[in-house]
């Protein structure tokens, strides 16, 4: 037996500190890493709101949003690691070819 | 309180609290292992909450794999550390936008259900069902992820790989 409420504030409060992680931060890599923490908010409350509606589906969709988040830290990172072969820093201000 | 309500307060405070050294660290190295702990809290919320499989699959794939992309991305790219190498000038505008979302967002819980509305009754659901609703309800939707992930795999490959003409 347990409140939902308090897992939705939960996922709530991991969801701001990420979106201020993406904001804050300049190196690529720790964006990375908030944008995981956002991502993890979003299968809390697929997990919560599972127990809610008797309903395997959001377990089930969680573990496809854990799978695309494998996929997107591989792509990401191999990205950001060409970045920094190429302009020899991940400061995602300086990488700023396409700004007009 | 019941205790399951205790266990997982007790998890979400060392998560939240993770989380926000995960964002304001100096140290890359040492945001990449608080972002350990947040993820293992996460996980042992979901086992909290009777997803067992999804919380097992939560530490094998997070902790056990995704970290240590992290600390490898790290590590191949020389992060320097202190605050201004890490975070931008805007952050104290990034903290308003994330505390307005927050706000906001308890603000929505609240007039959806209160604070004690929907008490919520665990039912463990095992990895059998899960499976069994994965491959009778979703198949396609799990074909199409296995596509996603083996075109990232070949994707992050090509990227990374050195051109050998140039």
């Amino acid at each position: 037996m347990i409140r939902l409420p308090l897992v939705l504030f939960f996922s709530a409060a991991l969801f701001s500190i990420g979106v201020y992680g993406v904001l804050a931060r300049r190196n690529a890599v720790l964006i990375l890493m908030s944008i995981e923490l956002m991502l993890n908010a979003v299968n809390i409350n697929l997990i919560g709101f599972s127990n809610l509606w008797k309903d395997l589906a959001g377990q089930v969709f969680a573990l496809f949003v854990i799978a695309v988040a494998a996929a997107e830290v591989g792509i990401g990172l191999a990205i950001v690691i060409l970045v920094y072969r190429n302009r020899e820093t991940i400061n995602v201000n300086e990488v700023n070819l396409l700004k007009w | 309180m019941s205790a399951q309500e205790y266990a997982f307060v007790v998890f979400a405070l060392v998560g939240v609290v993770a989380a926000v050294r995960v964002v304001t660290a100096r140290n890359v190295v040492r945001a990449a292992l608080y972002l350990v702990v947040t993820l293992a809290s996460v996980g042992a919320v979901y086992l909290v909450l009777a997803a067992e499989f999804v919380g097992w699959v939560q530490i094998l794939i997070y902790v056990g794999a995704i970290v240590i992309l992290f600390l490898f991305g790290l590590m191949l790219t020389k992060a320097p550390i202190g605050r201004e190498a890490l975070d931008n000038q805007s952050r104290g505008l990034a903290l308003l936008v994330g505390l307005a979302i927050l706000a906001g967002l308890v603000f929505l819980i609240q007039n959806a259900f209160g604070w004690n509305d929907p008490k919520v009754e665990l039912v463990q659901a095992s990895s059998g069902v899960i499976g069994e609703s994965i491959f009778r309800h979703y198949v396609l939707p799990f074909e199409a992820v296995s596509f996603v992930l083996l075109a990232a795999l070949i994707g992050a490959i090509v990227l990374s790989t050195k051109d050998e003409r140039s």
